[in-house]
Parts: structure tokens; sequence; C-alpha cells
């Protein structure tokens, strides 16, 4: 094999372990991005003659590290002298190295990157971005495509994330144990979030935008493989993956959304169902049900349905009973809502459904579920309204396509 | 003689392959694979899921089990085959045809291998 893609690979997968490390060491996400840079530029050139170093991260590290030293030396001989706290980690940086290149301190590391894009301050959009942009490397025009805006506008909203961040004035320290659940909850929300922006794309968008999907999988990988056992995070990593060996039958040819119970089941991926099954009955066996762990549960009982009338709605209306408890939530109770109406019919669904209008007045989702039932009960003009309330609110044309496909069939 | 050939290298680099280097790979596998079993020299082969499918069961004053697998390596185990050869140089050819460009294999010579016996269908139960 002599051809070289197996660099990008490479640089790729360690890019958290060594973006981390770099910002531990310069604290400051700029230079640890330039050390980061001309770091790989040089193991694009030396790899490629001297083949894969045995530790590809050390190596970005260190050259990552004496090349920013080096910059600063350079730099500070022109300038003021540089701050007492810089100096002194300039001094000897050899037998640190040794220490740092354990596999428990990139943990801390990666952890602590993925939580500083995950920033509290920082609202969902531009944490995704950065998240994207530091962990995963994708660069500014991916991540703007894939956003669906200008290239210049994700450029400034990356960059605005990054001053925010670095006037929060982030602790470096190694978070203790309390802080680590919570940072670990906020970085699964952003994977998720990030997951979803993915999800919700159909149409031509969808090649554009399924690499969303694919990095928040990676992410979520990397963030289980750095906490094993985790039962809510194996959770994520199983609902991601349930999820996306759907992607193949969503859509149909002409870009539009096909519901689940129609989907040409045997075009989901096999692979990613088979692992994502595996990850709900390890975290089961935790017995600390949690969200993520619930809905992975339930997408694993779709996926386990050969045809949708094998579908078990007894077991999901359950689960969703549980999740209910755990997190309520109108939605939670609108996806319920589609259960019962398997289980105990339309009527017993829309006593469920209707209480809810209030809080979901706005959601083209619960208008078409509504919209549903009634046509089941033969409430036909009232269903008539309910979808075209949908189709007013509907998000993106697949969406108002489905709904419109509702109200074809009632013609 | 037979051999194992243990397959480790970097799952998050493999994990990350794209469907197109995937399929070639398996396909450099299969060729050799194929190759060998017109030969009649190639038995089981396995492919793993990745360690966080893992579990692990040690012993304990109670049998403990534990997520993960049995140790955190900078490469992982991803699978194996076993060959029959008729001596380490062969094998060795046969690792190094099946090196993909990343990772390492170990050959590891197998000191006995049971097959699972066919059941018998007119033994009663």
């Amino acid at each position: 094999m002599t051809d070289n893609s197996w660099i990008a690979t490479t640089l790729a997968c360690v890019r958290p372990q060594a973006m981390s490390a770099l910002l531990r060491y310069f604290r400051d996400l700029d230079t640890a991005e330039e050390a980061f840079q001309e770091a790989s530029l040089r193991a694009i050139k030396n790899w490629a003659t001297n083949g894969p170093p045995r530790d590809p991260a050390a190596w970005l590290i260190l050259v990552g590290r004496n090349f920013a030293l080096d910059e600063a030396r350079r730099k500070s001989r022109t300038q003021p002298f540089a701050d007492e706290e810089a100096v002194a980690s300039i001094e000897d940086p050899e037998p640190d190295l040794a220490d740092r290149l354990d596999d428990s301190h990139y943990r801390d590391d990666v952890l602590r990157l993925m939580f500083i894009c995950c920033h509290p301050d920082l609202p969902a959009t531009q944490q995704i971005a950065l998240a994207l942009r530091m962990v995963s490397g994708l660069t500014v025009k991916e991540i703007a495509r894939a956003f669906l805006v200008g290239e210049s506008a994700m450029e400034q909203r990356i960059t605005r994330a990054k001053r925010r961040v670095m006037a929060a004035n982030v602790p470096f320290e190694a978070p203790g144990a309390a802080e680590r659940s919570e940072r670990l909850s906020a970085v699964a929300a952003m994977i998720y979030l990030s997951f979803n922006e993915g999800y919700a794309a159909s149409g031509g968008e969808v090649h554009v935008r399924a690499s969303l999907c694919e990095e928040a999988i990676r992410l979520a990988r990397l963030l289980l493989r750095l906490f094993q056992s985790e039962p809510e995070i194996m959770g994520l990593l199983a609902l991601l993956l349930l999820q996306h060996a759907r992607a193949p039958a969503r859509l149909d040819a002409d870009g539009n959304l096909v519901l689940l119970e129609d989907q040409d089941r045997s075009l989901w991926d096999r692979d990613a169902i088979a692992e994502g099954l595996v990850l709900v009955d390890k975290a089961l066996r935790h017995r600390r049900p949690g969200p993520y762990q619930l809905q992975a549960a339930i997408a694993a009982v779709h996926a386990h349905a050969a045809r949708a009338e094998d579908t078990d709605w007894a077991e999901i209306n359950a689960l969703y009973r549980i999740l209910e408890r755990l997190q309520p939530s109108p939605v939670v109770t609108l996806n319920r809502a589609v259960a019962v109406s398997k289980v105990d019919g339309p009527a017993a669904a829309l006593e469920l459904v209707e209480p809810l209008s209030d809080r979901l007045a706005g959601y083209f989702h619960f208008h078409g579920v509504k919209g549903a039932l009634l046509l089941q009960l033969g409430r036909e003009r009232e269903a008539q309204e309910a979808f075209d309330r949908a189709i007013s609110l509907a998000n993106t044309a697949a969406e108002a396509a489905h709904i419109r496909m509702h109200l074809d069939r009632m013609k | 003689m037979q051999y194992a050939i243990l397959c480790y290298d970097s799952e998050a680099v493999v994990g990350s392959w794209s469907k197109e280097r995937d399929d070639a790979v398996m396909a450099q596998s299969l060729a050799v694979k194929t190759a060998l079993a017109a030969e009649g020299r190639m038995g089981p082969t396995l492919r793993l899921m990745p360690t966080t499918t893992a579990t692990t069961v040690r012993v304990g004053a109670q049998p403990v089990v534990l997520d993960g697998p049995f140790a955190e390596t900078k490469e992982q185990l991803l699978g194996f085959y076993v060959v029959e050869c008729n001596d380490l140089n062969e094998a060795i050819d046969i690792a190094k045809r099946l090196l993909h460009g990343s990772g390492a294999m170990e050959i590891r010579p197998i000191k006995a291998l049971w097959n699972v016996p066919a059941p018998d269908s007119t033994a009663s139960d």
C-alpha cells in the first residue's frame, strides 16, 4: 500500500488528544490551533518518508509545542518580555513530556477541550461550530456548508465563540468528579444537538449535512472510549447509531421523508444496529436509566422489528412512561401517544394529545400527530384543520411535503 | 501446523475509514483467504466490534464484571485469522499479505483447536 491517505486519517483521529494537550500547555485556542496546523504539515512530509511514528499524538504534541515555543521566543526578542507563567513553562519540557503522554492524561485533556467548546456561556450554535472546528477538525468551509450558512458568517461565529471562551477564564486544572459528570452532560448534549441538526436534513441538503451525523457519532465514540463505564454515554452512542442506521431508508427517490412505518427495512445498516443493540445491553446492566438510554432502548425496539407490523408498541409505551417520569416533557408525551394509539387505539391517544395543545401549539409535529389521530377517528374536517396548521409550521420542505401527503391521501 | 494471526490496529483509525477504504481492505483480506482456502489452509476468521462494546469478567472474591477491554492499549485487537502453515516463514508471508498500511499482525502458534462437533440428530435428549 503506497497511498498516503492513512496520514490524513491518522491526523484526524489523534487530533483531539494532540489539540487538547497543546491547549493545556498554551492556554490559548489560537496558539494550540497554529501549533497543531504546523505539526500536521510537518507530519505529512515526515511520515510519508519515514512511515508512521509509534505514537502519532505524542509526535504531534512534541513538534507542535516546540514550534509554538520557538515562535514565542522569536516574538519576545522584538516585544516586551513574556509574562512569568509562560516563561516558567518554557524551561525544561522534556521530563514533563514523558509523564504527560500517558493515556489517562489524554482523557482529562480531551474532556477539557470538549468542555471548553461546550462552555455554558456559548449558545448551542456556537458550541457545535467550535467543537466541530477544534475537536473534529472540520474546515470552516465544511462546517458552513453543513449549517447552510456562508463561510465568512461561520468564520465569525467561530471567532466570536473563541473570544467568549477565552474571556470566560476557563480553569485548566483537572476536573474533580462532580465537575466531570456535569461536563460530560454538557458535551453529550452538544453531540446530540449536532446529530439532530444533521438528521433533520432532507432533499438536496442530505449529503452535505450527513457529515454532522457522522461527526457526532465519532465524537460520541471518542467520549465513550474515554468513559467506558458511563451508561448514559453508551446510551448516547447507541441512540445515534440506531437512528443513523435508518438513514438509507429515510428519504424516497424524490427526497421526501419516508415515515418509519413505511421504510424499506432491508436498507437499514445492520452493522450499526448490531453495535447499537450491544451498547443498549451494556448500558441497561448498570440499572441507572437515563434519557439517552431510554431513547436508545426505544430505537432498539424498532430495530428488532423485521416489519413495522411486528413492532412491540406496548414495550415502547412502557419505555416512554419511564422517560416521562425521568424527564417529563410534552414532546415525550406526544411520542408516547403514538405508541398508545397502536396499543389502545386513536381515541385513547387523542386523550393524551389534546391537553398538550397549549404547550405544543407552535410545534408542527403536534398538529401532524393530532391530524393523523383525528383522521383515524373519521373526523375529517378537524383532521384537515390540524394538517393545514402543521404545514404552516413546518420547518423544512420535507416536513411540509410529508404533511401534504396526508392531505392528499384524504382527497 | 496451525497459527493464529491476530490483527492489531488503532480502532479509532479503522473506524474512521471511508466505506471505500474499508471495502478495499476487506477485498484484500478476502483475496488472501480465498487463495488459502483453495489450498485447504484457511481456518476460522473473525472481525470484532470496537472495544467500547467489550465487557471483561475478572477473577475476584466474586467475579468482577467491567465495561471495556481487558487492557487499554494504543492499538486494539480487531480480529484474527486461523491458518494452516508448514512453518513460521509461511505464516509470516501470509501476515505480510494481510498488512494493510497500518497496525500490526501477531503470529501465535495454536496449541490446540477444538471444532464444535455437529449435533448428532440420532441421539436422544
